[in-house]
């Protein structure tokens, strides 16, 4: 998907099911990582990131969320830290040949982040929103998502409730974030601040909901609970959701399976 | 002035020393919407109708509903001497009561430009700004930059400090009034930078909506603020 060339700073991304292991593409031929100062950029040939694709047009996710939304959403606010981030990172060696993951998870620096953590955090956070949501989606997890909701939350709709709930409890803009927490061994609700990501607290994130108002204002205006049900009924991808715990299994141990006795 | 008849409470009747009796001589003051100045439609082209209108009657009265519930929830625990509730309510109160200190602030703030809006600062003010910052162009800079800078939701303020009275240029997250960066300092001028107070108009541009504010701005009301805080000789 993508692709790019020896001279343009242009850079594909694999686009591999799972997202924790993204990897950006490098010219190796032209670039080795750097740590040492003073080296110049030879041939002025290097990678950055690339905008990723929402995995459906602009216009599937109505009329629960717009086109005009997704483009603005994801053309200018996506687009926007993922070339502020580029500046960053050309301007940085340290930085540069980090996946994004660890690139995160370096510049969130133990609580005291440093300035790319903003725009890497976000371009994360949005990669991981778009892949969280599809069109027809909404209605209820099965199986082993369902079994692990109704263990950790008692029921389905309580899960939805919680989860609701810290969307419309949180204070300013941020993310609310369906979590495996790894030392507990359980799912969770969490809601993080501006671009705060669960993966800095080494939990692996499950799925997530853009509560910034810019995510809902073109559609709901000042609605956000209409905008988080909605969320929850018609766009949440419970595919992706179910595809990202079982690989969370290979980090957690989450019991023996339910293997029925003939 | 308005905004303080708005926040004064009535002073507790010696709730202090009445700890185990249930029934207090305290009335809360709850708060309402304070009506807008002007027209909704009165700060085109800067700040379009549909956004004065939402952000005054719907989130503005949210944060008063909320803070009102809050007051009573508050006003509840302490009756009860419910330390932990009480401590847990705080953040609810600051949020809420501080999105409704901050835009009734706002409101004033802003003018039609009919009305004055726009119009440079002059005297004490002016001349305040002038050697605090060197112009008014340099100000605006500033504040136009920390608040296009500011991450997340925030507002961004030209404050006075009242100890050493200097003129500064602040920022604070969420809804934290200006007294939270430092307890001596006064809003001058407050401009919301929640993406609310822009989005439908401008759209993710922050930086637009920094420029053109500036047209509306009352620096008739940010003089009186100052010369009642640094009266002039």
């Amino acid at each position: 998907m993508g692709s790019f060339t020896a001279i343009t700073p242009v850079c594909s991304f694999l686009h591999a099911n799972d997202l924790s292991s993204r990897i950006k593409c490098l010219n190796i031929s032209y670039q080795q990582k750097r740590r040492h100062e003073g080296l110049r950029r030879k041939s002025g040939v290097v990678a950055y990131y690339g905008l990723k694709k929402p995995p459906y047009n602009l216009d599937a996710l109505e009329p629960y969320m717009s086109q005009k939304t997704l483009e603005s959403h994801w053309g200018e606010h996506h687009k926007g830290y993922l070339d502020a981030l580029n500046r960053h990172l050309s301007k940085s060696d340290i930085l540069y040949g980090y996946t994004m993951d660890e690139l995160v998870k370096v510049t969130y620096n133990y609580g005291n982040p440093l300035p790319e953590f903003n725009d890497a955090a976000q371009v994360w956070n949005h990669d991981f929103f778009w892949e969280s949501m599809q069109p027809g989606g909404g209605e209820s997890p099965t199986l082993g998502l369902l079994q692990q909701i109704e263990k950790d939350f008692g029921s389905f709709p309580n899960f939805k409730e919680k989860f609701i709930e810290a969307a419309m409890t949180l204070f300013g803009s941020g993310w609310v974030w369906l979590v495996l927490k790894k030392k507990e061994k359980q799912l969770a609700v969490v809601k993080t601040s501006n671009a705060v990501t669960p993966i800095v607290w080494d939990d692996i994130p499950i799925l997530c909901l853009d509560v910034w108002e810019h995510a809902y204002y073109l559609d709901y205006k000042n609605d956000k609970a209409k905008y988080v049900n909605v969320f929850m009924d018609h766009l949440v991808s419970w595919h992706a959701a179910t595809a990202r715990l079982a690989r969370a299994q290979a980090f957690v141990n989450l019991g023996e399976p339910k293997i029925p006795v003939a | 002035m308005a905004l303080r008849t708005l926040m004064t409470r009535k002073t507790l009747a010696s709730a202090s020393s009445n700890q185990g009796l249930l029934h207090q001589c305290r009335s809360l003051q709850t708060f309402s919407l304070p009506d807008l100045p002007y027209d909704y439609g009165a700060l085109e082209p800067a700040i379009s109708a549909e956004i004065m209108q939402l952000h005054h009657q719907k989130h503005h009265q949210t944060y008063i509903t909320n803070y009102n519930k809050a007051l009573e929830q508050l006003d509840d625990a302490i009756a009860k001497g419910d330390a932990s509730s009480v401590v847990k309510l705080q953040s609810a109160i600051k949020f809420n009561g501080g999105g409704h200190v901050n835009h009734s602030i706002f409101w004033k703030n802003l003018a039609p430009i009919s009305e004055g809006g726009g119009e440079p600062p002059k005297a004490s003010l002016g001349w305040a700004i002038d050697s605090n910052f060197g112009s008014l162009e340099a100000l605006i800079q500033k504040m136009n930059a920390e608040g296009a800078a500011l991450q997340g939701s925030g507002w961004v303020w030209l404050g006075l400090d009242t100890q050493s009275k200097k003129l500064l240029v602040e920022t604070t997250p969420n809804q934290d009034p200006l007294v939270t960066k430092g307890p001596s300092l006064v809003p001058i001028l407050g401009i919301d930078v929640w993406e609310h107070a822009y989005y439908l108009q401008y759209k993710n541009v922050r930086p637009d909506y920094l420029k053109n504010i500036w047209k509306i701005m009352n620096w008739k009301h940010a003089s009186e603020v100052y010369e009642k805080e640094c009266p002039s000789h």
